[in-house]
């Protein structure tokens, strides 16, 4: 029998709020951090996209440090993970790690030519810089898989606590809207014009977003906001940069968290799905649900709300369905109207109550990956 | 945890215009760039898979080491459960530095879709998956430096727990035309070839 693993601690710092509870009061008023935007330093072109003020990051860090060197990025990470750290008491010994999960990480450093920035764009850097902030005495891990990286992260914690290496794993996971995203998925056509309507018929494509979001996954039962009960991630085998038409990777994935946490796909009470409101995305999501039976299901996206915050959306999707399970509260999915997938989901349309004993989270990213994790409301 | 002795099946070497398999040299250039390299060791092992030349250093890399190790153990007919665990220092940023070269002059603005999708450094996992059909776990880890410890943990986790069969796991890492892969293929199955080594051990070899 497997290490029960739960987690203990959760946080978050999006534009609807620096901390959970601000973030589900915006979300049950219905507000969305997607807004229009003119900054010809990001686009040429307006563009919406749900986007943190500067001043909010640099007032609310002013709080926990002085210090002038950290990076944009670097403080919202700091201040996830800050409140959770202390809260927890946890000590920073030997069994306890710290993931960071990103794709791009500190990537507007490459905009200045200078060694040191240069330097501050890779990925171990960054970490290191957290790692140290708060005085972890392990080696930070780094997962860099794309868009499934927040929610990958904690299935690494389960499975690395459940096989012994540690007692606790800190897990942070961030990405900021940048030019160089930006120009990306533009050069790609798959910016909506509008704010993003995840698996509605006039879906045109994504909104970016930038948030952090930090968790604390454990052995330790007391406090335990959610148990985490089966995890998997299986790649599509199929294309780069598409999903697979038949879905194959993410029902494979949700397929084998299932038969992890020894449930049968009926249990589900809700789904906290990726939902990107690109056509293909939604519509491959549609079809690995319809081919596990879970078209009646209650789903949701939260991009929404966030807009996609790339490797940070996973685990601050993750983040507020733990909400959701515990309040007994059903989100809707914003921005969605007229179902516009080939197939049935059951898209949550208003807030409403529901008991929620188990949900799944799934994100699915370029490279073919996807992750699906299964969690249990603790009793 | 039950943790079952897993051990280490084959492993290969590429860096400075060589690639070592199992410890024997079976291909080497003279001292060129690694577009060059690659390119003489596809068609040195006749590799026919032209997608091949559309994949930025890190892929090709990550592609070349993967090919010589999987294709003997590959099977068409049956699933192959086989993870996918690599990890680097430098995660995509060779290709990251050329795309943000295409954004950065406002004159000069070319910003394309076929370089921004190898802004990731999981992509290789990708084009590995789907030329060996891989439907399996897969996911890419940053260091600063090879961590042995780490892969073989990891790996051993996956095998241990029945969400794979083998694991290719190890490290590929390309900035700047530097680069070095070692991977090597683990799995439960006894192998005496590689008892009295390690994946530090042989990396460093």
């Amino acid at each position: 029998m497997s290490k029960e693993i739960y987690i203990t601690e959760t946080n978050c710092i999006t534009p609807l709020g620096f901390d959970v509870e601000s973030n589900i009061e915006a979300i049950l008023r219905g507000d969305s951090g997607i807004q229009l935007h003119s900054d010809i330093s990001l686009m040429p072109n307006s563009f919406y996209a749900s986007i943190i003020s500067d001043e909010k990051i640099n007032s609310a860090f002013a709080k926990i440090s002085t210090e002038p060197k950290y990076s944009r990025l670097e403080k919202m990470m700091i201040l996830a993970l800050e409140p959770i750290i202390k809260n927890s008491g946890v000590q920073l010994n030997s069994k306890t790690a710290f993931i960071l999960s990103t794709t791009k990480g500190n990537i507007t450093a490459l905009q200045n030519q200078s060694e040191e920035s240069f330097n501050n764009a890779h990925l171990d850097v960054l970490a290191a810089t957290i790692a140290n902030f708060f005085g972890f005495q392990t080696q930070p891990i780094v997962v860099s898989n794309a868009c499934v990286s927040g929610i990958l992260a904690v299935s690494i914690a389960k499975r690395m606590i459940q096989s012994e290496l540690y007692d606790n794993i800190f897990v942070v996971a961030g990405d900021e809207v940048s030019e160089f995203v930006l120009s990306g998925f533009n050069a790609f056509q798959a910016m909506s014009d509008l704010p993003c309507k995840p698996y509605s018929k006039n879906r045109t494509g994504v909104s970016l977003g930038e948030a952090t979001a930090a968790v604390l996954v454990s052995a330790e039962a007391k406090n335990a906001k959610i148990k985490v009960i089966g995890d998997s991630s299986i790649n599509d085998a199929n294309h780069i940069s598409g999903p697979s038409r038949t879905g194959e990777g993410l029902f494979r994935s949700i397929q084998n968290a299932l038969k992890e946490a020894q449930i049968d796909a009926n249990k589900l009470d809700y789904i906290s799905a990726h939902g990107t409101a690109t056509p293909f995305n939604d519509e491959m999501e549609a079809i690995a649900l319809n081919r596990l039976g879970l078209q009646n299901v209650p789903v949701n996206s939260l991009k929404g709300f966030y807009g996609h915050t790339l490797g940070s959306s996973g685990l601050l999707e993750t983040v507020i369905a733990i909400e959701s399970a515990n309040r007994s509260m059903l989100f809707e999915s914003k921005g969605f109207d007229e179902i516009g997938v080939s197939e049935a989901v059951n898209v949550i349309e208003k807030n409403e109550e529901a008991s929620i004993e188990y949900f799944l989270k799934t994100a699915s990213g370029f490279g073919g990956c996807n992750t699906a994790v299964v969690f249990e409301k603790v009793k | 945890m039950i943790s079952n002795k897993t051990n280490i099946q084959s492993y290969i070497k590429i860096e400075n215009n060589e690639i070592v398999l199992n410890g024997t040299s079976v291909f080497k250039t003279e001292p060129t760039d690694f577009a060059d390299f690659a390119k003489q060791a596809y068609r040195n092992f006749e590799m026919q898979y032209p997608k091949f030349f559309k994949m930025d250093a890190l892929s090709k890399l990550a592609f070349l080491g993967s090919e010589l190790l999987l294709s003997p153990i590959v099977s068409a007919e049956k699933e192959n459960n086989i993870a996918l665990v690599l990890a680097n220092k430098s995660s995509s940023l060779d290709t990251d530095v050329k795309y943000q070269e295409s954004i950065s002059d406002k004159e000069n603005y070319f910003p394309s879709p076929a370089v921004f999708v190898y802004t990731l450094p999981n992509i290789c996992l990708g084009e590995i998956s789907i030329r060996h059909q891989l439907k399996s776990e897969n996911s890419f880890f940053i260091f600063d430096a090879f961590n042995g410890e780490f892969l073989s943990n990891y790996s051993n986790i996956l095998l241990n727990t029945n969400k794979a069969d083998l694991v290719l796991c190890g490290w590929t890492e390309f900035f700047n035309d530097n680069y070095k892969a070692f991977l090597c293929i683990i799995s439960a199955a006894e192998n005496e070839n590689y008892k009295n080594e390690n994946i530090n051990t042989l990396y460093h070899k």
